[in-house]
């Protein structure tokens, strides 16, 4: 019996994580492509330009690994090696919650965002001692240029 | 109150330092939500209910930032640095943390 429901959670992850996965990954392609003209650095100083503005914009999202990868990573990390299938989970997270930085930097008119810095934390840490899911938080400073001001993005 | 986690503030000028500012929150997660959240884990993906409640309150931490902020004569909180650990089983901690700053408009803004 209990075999029989970890096959069925198994299967159940395998068919509906990849589907969710495949389907995040090809939203997350679809709004780069949109957002690409707003800029992100990881520099300290804003460039030389007359700006308005400088606000704080962040994006956060949790994701979590289906259960297939969650089985598929504790087998794997009985002998070590690469879990890919924590690999795409941070990836997914990571440009996930950029972007939502970005719509916010964008919903507020501003062409560049510097100092951007992420921040990872696993959120079910204790649980069983399985990690399933993870939070990222990307944030940095929004930068609207000055009325008129011909800066390196609007230039 | 103006905020940013870069040192400076374009077109303000940083009369006075007043130090460390703090603010933090730590959250449980709604039984409810945990359950479906379970359900989700099954599943994978985002976890649309954890992410609302962590920007809650990673907003509050900010918010009680601000407010430490306001309360000691600040006008801008700079460098502003976030931190999430998990507390215990269930639980997370947000923390945002920055230097209060007394700033000024630059007397040559608008070059």
């Amino acid at each position: 019996m209990e075999l029989l429901l970890l096959l069925v959670l198994t299967t159940l992850g395998y068919v509906f994580g990849r589907i969710a996965e495949r389907r995040h990954f090809a939203s997350i392609r679809e709004r780069e492509a949109q957002l690409m003209d707003l800029l992100i650095f990881n520099e300290r100083t804003p460039p030389p330009g007359a700006w308005r503005s400088a606000t704080l914009v962040g994006g956060n999202v949790v994701v979590s690994v289906d259960y297939f990868k969650r089985l598929a990573a504790g087998l794997r990390a009985l002998f070590g090696g690469r879990l890919t299938t924590y690999e795409s989970l941070l990836e997914r997270g990571r440009r996930e919650a950029l972007l939502r930085m970005k719509a916010q930097a964008q919903a507020m008119g501003a062409p560049m965002v510097i100092n951007v810095r992420l921040e990872t934390a696993s959120i079910s840490k204790g649980e069983g001692d399985q990690i399933g899911s993870i939070e990222v938080y990307a944030y940095g400073t929004a930068l609207c240029p000055a009325d008129g001001a011909v800066t390196p993005a609007t230039a | 109150m103006l905020i940013s986690n870069i040192e400076t503030i374009p077109g303000q000028t940083v009369v006075r330092h007043l130090g460390l500012v703090q603010g933090n929150t730590v959250r449980a997660k709604h039984l409810g939500k945990d359950i479906l959240a379970g359900f989700k884990n099954i599943f994978g993906g985002e976890l649309k209910a954890y992410t609302e409640l962590l920007g809650e309150a990673r907003e509050e931490a900010v918010e009680r930032m601000v407010a430490h902020a306001t309360a000691i004569g600040a006008n801008g909180v700079i460098n502003v640095r976030f931190s999430t650990s998990s507390v215990t089983a269930g639980a997370a901690e947000l923390f945002a943390y920055g230097t209060a700053v007394v700033l000024a408009p630059d007397p040559i803004a608008a070059d």
